[in-house]
């Protein structure tokens, strides 16, 4: 059996005695690359971000991509390959992104730097970014460059940074050091590995002091493991899972990683249907779908941060059951269904139907989820409300998702609405439905369905909102989709 | 090439002064080059190394992991440590009865390092030092404690209902306030409430101590404040301070809030580290930091305001009592700058205000970037936010006609100099942002767009600059030259990110006269600069660079000697310049600097110096709250547009506009990153940040329950304003300051009431004009929805009532 090894920053290091409690973090720190830092603990400060190598769809070429490493389990990245800060770039010898980060004041304190410098590289090298490669202006007196608030004149998404918090510098300065990048030189050898493909995944277990890693070659194999240790915990992008190791200490004797098993991965944009793989990233399913199916194009941005959108998958937002998960409210008012496989086979349940209670859904604990499956035709209206404290990377109070179809005489042909945060779990507003359905799409109609839907569930009281105002929030949410509906009818097109 | 060598290439844009007073540059100075900040090489590498770092670097490392108490308030009537000691890996508890010295982390001596009296839930009991953290932590989890839980008070309303208040209570007063509200033409009272906010410094407390031979304990700490975690750790060990040293490479981000906070904390690792002869580590990890450390001050104001017909204010009664948390810590002085602040910078003729520090069962609260300032400054903003449409003025006139002018002076008798700074700055930025032009198209865009609105407005800052503890505005230095030409200096001063490091670098090398590559800075350590002040107070350069220009100072007059003698001429007309020594003039001789010191050396004449500051002319009478305290005023104003959604009360800030006052920079692209920095955090707080305890009954009673980067939410890109300018007052010299500069680090924080002023204006454009708004603080995008919900339903209500 080959030593388990990660190679990092060029080199292959031991991987060591690690179970699935040991995150990248803390090995990475552990075997002396301390540039990677701990602010959080929880993926929300971006601190801890490094690139790792995944493959492209075509899987004949790679992405560098941004993650947590405070997050993923060590032993995941078994065979795979991480670049930190310091693999970046040297004080002597600084890459692009470390160099205009220096020159235009991007670090005060410098702590969160080295996330932000590996944040804004796998951005810089991402493929496609596109725009010319103008240099952003370096008077104090700055001009958002580009017509897009959230877009450079070189193509650069200031999304890709928001998972990465800075508590010095306002962010003016690391926005100006995103916008100045140019292209990747053609020499640059981060750019000329992407050509090829990331390192396969490695089936294999490693061991530590509180149990077992084991990434199975197959589903066959997972099922099985998983029908004998019903209690295993499932790995796929561990941005939930690795919270609870590390504020709630959780532990797991055995966690299974499921995120790169292929047959978790299908994606296929059919007639019928769109089948999305239980183990696809959320930013690969955004990447592939190009906003083929608008209510996740709406949804991907606000839900959490590029880094963890990196890491989670739908699998993972339906596997915890959260009743705060931004995907489900969407799903629901996509009328998704999930197929859930075992060693006995698999089955295809509605998502209206699958949660059960506060994170009790119809899964069975040796049953995973394999694909999520989104019918056709989609409706021609849609719109996301999140209610959030903060606009990037924040949880919901409310989340509300609307799909609507009008008929040709201005009334309710059909509509589904998923709500999240009103409830012990995601909700379908099954009576604000039926009370729309026949009815004349006005204003009026509106305003009193506003009434039905505030009536909907039982939001409570918390740090992060009152439930008066979630209450408030989902009658205000069918107001503001009649706007919205009104404005986009009135412009020729659709939500 | 290192990050100053580069930025040598910036702008230079000093002219010359004769030479003489602190505040006059030299022709080819240093100071006011547009440097990046001297560890940014070492920031984006991850080379740059934070305590917790140095723990990869130093064997046989403990960690340590606290029991923390589950209660708001309780007395410990049993504590058994011995399961602890059947985990694997745990080595030693640390408890009240291992503490040889005084068992206490404060300089008040009211907050015992290992407490019998729970007094904030999450308060530490004890301490476990393990091989590993998770041994650490699974001893303290095995640690049984009993306890009998006590009454607690959590909120300002209970505290206040039941007296709970600690320290002094300090007034206020100028003139006659009483007389001068019956004057008054129109008269308002009210109350205000409002928050207070976590540091979140991205780098938790961290400390590693070690033991030296012969008992010496040398701690590596992130603090601001050495000298004093230096006295405490040495209090709690029972040892002289000399026995102790602090070192703090570099900090993560302070704020403030390792001004007194960390002192504790390295006092257990030095407990740990005497008592196993082992190097122990502490870090804190987020939620143990979050829920045992303090924060900004929550305060509650009632006030009653007077103004005449013209809108100037006649009169002011408030009391401001703040929340202080368990022990006092700063409270005192948090209070004190508070009360200080309330005028913000407008000319109140007659005022009383009191102050007073409620007793309550949460984390101490202590500094934090603006030191009270706030919210003494954020009472007078919310008056006149909410005056202004009571009174039929625009905001912004009313804030103008209030500013201060030549001749008047604060109500503690400090006269305000250089008022015309006020609105020269102020005239300055309504001219910059096109304020007419822009307000215009406010109001078309609000007539346009019934569900969402902006809003703009403007605010000012006058800051008073110098610890209000006379004492404390002094500092030390230590400057070597070695023979070969090259300098090494430290000072007192902490690096937190803040560009200090960066800024005496440039000082140095203008005092004696070479290039920034020729001055090394080692980090700051109690051993080489003793009985320092916190870096804080925003007094870092100030006192420091006062401190190193004197050292350098004095080696210049030294090496002036031998020059002139080398020659040829006399010492006063030595000229350095850029590592060359020359004589005024065309003298047509030169030599280097490094030939000049390594003759100096041959001729016995010392290199190095060590150089001491103290700003002169303060005084302070702190029991009647009067006198000048402050060195200066730092000024500044900023004009923030927001942009409202009418159905949640979500926002954006569209464009934000700054003219703020730093004297002649030291550092433009340091000060700049210090105002935007300062101008986000503090929108922060008055926006976003909210800290929330659980007050009710249940048995989480007093636990923080936004404990976690994703409960406590702080700026990220979606808070920065999308349009940002940022213009530095030109021709500003300070006199009486280290190179004609002004301080930096707190006030743009105030800058940022604007940005909660143009939110108010946007919700009073859902209502009726002349609607006032009631806006909570911080404003989320849920209390903007309360406040614009209620500006629209009393427009309906007075439509209704006209028909």
């Amino acid at each position: 059996m080959t030593v388990s090894r990660v190679c990092v920053n060029g080199e292959f290091r031991p991987l060591g005695e690690v179970g699935g409690e040991i995150t990248l973090l803390d090995w990475l720190r552990g075997s002396g690359l301390t540039g990677t830092k701990e602010g959080c603990a929880e993926g929300e400060c971006g601190a801890c971000a490094v690139v790792v190598l995944r493959p492209d769809a075509d899987g004949d070429s790679s992405s560098w991509t941004a993650i947590n490493s405070c997050l993923v389990p060590a032993a995941a990245l078994d065979g795979q390959e991480v670049v930190t800060a310091e693999g970046l770039g040297t004080p002597a010898a600084l890459h692009p992104v470390q160099r205009e980060m220096a020159v235009r004041g991007g670090s005060q304190c410098g702590y969160c730097t080295p996330g932000f410098v590996c944040s804004m590289a796998a951005e810089f090298y991402r493929r496609g970014r596109g725009g010319s490669s103008a240099g952003a202006e370096t008077e104090h007196a700055r001009e958002a460059p580009a017509a897009d608030h959230e877009h450079g004149p070189n193509g650069f998404d200031l999304h890709a940074l928001s998972g990465n918090l800075c508590r010095c510098t306002g962010y003016r300065p690391i926005r100006d050091a995103a916008y100045a990048l140019e292209d990747p030189a053609p020499s640059d050898p981060l750019h000329t590995r992407t050509a090829d493909p990331a390192p396969a995944p490695v089936p294999a277990t490693t061991t530590g002091p509180f149990g077992d890693y084991v990434r199975p070659a197959s589903l066959a194999e997972t099922l099985d493991l998983l029908a004998r240790h019903p209690d295993a915990k499932l790995v796929a992008g561990s941005t939930d899972w690795g919270v609870d190791l590390n504020l709630k200490h959780a532990r797991a004797e055995l966690s299974i990683g499921i995120d790169r098993l292929d047959e978790l991965r299908t994606y296929d944009v059919g007639a019928d249907a769109i089948t999305l793989g239980a183990a696809l990233t959320l930013s690969e399913i955004e990447t592939r779908l190009a906003g083929e199916v608008p209510l996740l194009a709406a949804l991907f941005p606000q839900f959490a941060s590029r880094l963890i959108r990196n890491s989670a998958t739908l699998g993972g937002n339906l596997g915890t059951g959260s009743p705060i998960g931004d995907s489900l409210p969407v799903l629901l008012a996509l009328d998704a269904s999930l197929v859930l496989g075992s060693t006995v086979g698999e089955r295809t349940v509605r998502l209206a139907d699958y949660f059960t209670g506060y994170r009790q859904t119809l899964r069975r604990p040796d049953e995973l989820i394999v694909s999520v499956v989104l019918p056709r035709p989609l409706a021609p209206l849609t719109a996301f409300h999140k209610i959030a404290k903060r606009r990037f990377d924040d949880i919901s109070s409310i989340a509300v998702a609307y799909g609507l179809t009008l008929a040709d005489d201005g009334t309710v042909a059909q509509v589904m609405i998923g709500i999240g945060g009103a409830a012990a779990t995601p909700l379908r507003a099954t009576a604000t439905e039926e009370f729309l359905t026949g009815r004349a799409w006005t204003s009026e109609t509106a305003d009193a369905a506003a009434a039905v839907l505030a009536a909907e569930g039982t939001p409570m009281d918390d740090h992060r909102a009152s439930s008066a105002f979630r209450t408030a929030m989902l009658g205000q949410s069918v107001r503001k989709l009649f706007v919205e509906t009104n404005e986009a009818q009135q412009l020729g097109g659709v939500a | 090439m290192t990050a100053l060598d580069r930025g040598q290439a910036g702008l230079e844009v000093r002219t010359p002064h004769a030479t003489g007073s602190l505040a006059d540059r030299p022709s080819g100075a240093k100071v006011g080059l547009e440097l990046p900040h001297e560890a940014a090489d070492l920031h984006v590498t991850g080379a740059a190394l934070y305590t917790d770092d140095l723990i990869m670097r130093t064997s046989g490392v403990l960690h340590a992991w606290p029991v923390q108490a589950p209660h708001a308030r309780a007395l410990i009537t049993d504590l058994r440590v011995k399961p602890a000691y059947d985990v694997d890996g745990v080595v030693r508890v640390l408890t009240a009865e291992d503490v040889p010295g005084v068992n206490d982390a404060g300089i008040k001596h009211d907050e015992p390092l290992f407490p019998s009296e729970v007094m904030f839930h999450g308060h530490a009991v004890c301490w476990v030092l393990g091989e590993t953290l998770d041994a650490a932590r699974r001893g303290a989890e095995a640690i049984e404690v009993d306890y009998e839980p006590l009454p607690s008070l959590m909120t300002l309303t209970e505290a206040i209902e039941q007296e709970s208040f600690q320290g002094h209570q300090r007034t206020i007063s100028r003139g006659d306030a009483a007389a001068g509200l019956a004057a008054a033409s129109h008269r308002f009272t009210g109350e205000f409430e409002f928050g207070g906010q976590e540091h979140f410094y991205l780098e938790t407390h961290s400390s590693l101590a070690l033991v030296d031979e012969n008992g010496q304990i040398f701690v590596q700490c992130s603090t601001q404040h050495p000298s004093e975690t230096q006295e405490i750790v040495a209090h709690v060990l029972g040892v002289d301070s000399h026995a102790v040293t602090v070192q703090c490479l570099r900090m993560g981000g302070g704020f403030g809030g390792k001004e007194m906070q960390p002192h504790g904390f390295a006092a257990i690792a030095a407990l740990g580290a005497t008592l196993t002869g082992r190097p122990v580590r502490l870090r804190l990890n987020r939620t143990q930091d979050m829920t045992m450390s303090g924060k900004r001050h929550p305060f509650q104001a009632s006030w009653e305001i007077g103004f005449d017909d013209d809108g100037l204010i006649t009169g002011l009664r408030a009391t401001l009592t703040s929340d202080g948390g368990w022990s006092l810590d700063l409270s005192e002085p948090v209070l004190a700058r508070a009360l200080c602040h309330i005028d913000n910078a407008y000319w109140i003729p007659n005022i009383e205000a009191h102050g007073r520090i409620a007793k309550t069962n949460k984390t101490s609260q202590t500094a934090f970037r603006g030191f009270g300032g706030p919210q003494g400054m954020i009472v007078i903003e919310d008056i006149l936010g909410r005056c202004a449409p009571l009174l039929g003025l625009p905001a912004e006139e009313l804030r103008r006609r209030n500013l201060y002018s030549a001749g008047q002076s604060t109500p503690y008798g400090q006269p305000v100099r250089h008022p015309e700074r006020l609105a020269d700055i102020w005239s300055q930025l309504l001219d910059k942002a096109d304020y007419p032009a822009r307000l215009a198209a406010l109001e078309v865009f609000n007539a346009e767009h019934p569900h969402t609105k902006r809003g703009l407005a403007i605010t000012p800052v006058k800051f008073g600059i110098s610890f209000n503890l006379t004492a404390f505005n002094q500092a030390g230095a230590l400057v070597h030259v070695y023979k070969d030409g090259s300098v090494l200096i430290n000072h007192g001063g902490t690096e937190m990110g803040q560009g200090l490091h960066t800024k005496m670098i440039q000082v140095a090398a203008t005092a004696l006269g070479v290039p920034l590559s020729a001055v090394r800075l080692a980090p700051t350590r109690t051993d080489k600069v003793p009985n320092t002040s916190a870096t804080a107070a925003s007094s870092g350069a100030d006192l420091n660079g006062g401190a190193i220009k004197n050292a350098c100072d004095q080696i210049r007059d030294r090496l002036a000697e031998v020059a002139g003698r080398k020659l040829n001429i006399h010492p006063a007309d030595v000229r350095f310049h850029d590592g060359v020594v020359t004589g005024i003039g065309f003298h047509d001789r030169e030599i280097s600097f490094a030939e000049l010191a390594h003759a100096a050396y041959f001729q016995r004449v010392s290199l190095w110096a060590a150089g001491f500051y103290r700003t002169e002319g303060l005084h302070w009478d702190a029991e009647r709250m009067q006198g000048e305290p402050f060195k200066y005023f730092a000024y500044g104003a900023a004009l923030a547009e927001v942009e409202v959604d009418g159905f949640t009360g979500a926002y954006r800030m569209v464009r934000a506009d700054i003219v703020h006052d730093v004297g002649d920079s030291l550092s433009p692209l340091i000060d700049v990153g210090q105002i935007e920095g300062g101008f986000v955090q503090g929108a922060g707080w008055l926006t976003l940040e909210q800290l929330r305890w659980d007050t009710g009954d249940g048995p989480n009673r007093g636990r923080l329950t936004t404990q976690a980067a994703s409960t406590y939410k702080l700026p990220s890109f979606s808070e920065m304003p999308e349009t940002f300018h940022v213009h530095l007052y030109e021709k500003a010299t300070e006199s009486g300051v280290v190179y004609g500069s002004k301080a930096v680090g707190e006030p743009p924080l105030m800058l940022a009431f604007c940005v909660r002023e143009a939110l108010r204006q946007a919700a009073a454009s859902f209502g009726p004009p002349g609607t006032s708004v009631d806006l909570a603080s911080p404003a989320t995008p849920e209390a903007v929805y309360w406040a614009l919900d209620a500006a629209r339903t009393t427009g309906v209500a007075d439509r209704a009532a006209g028909t």
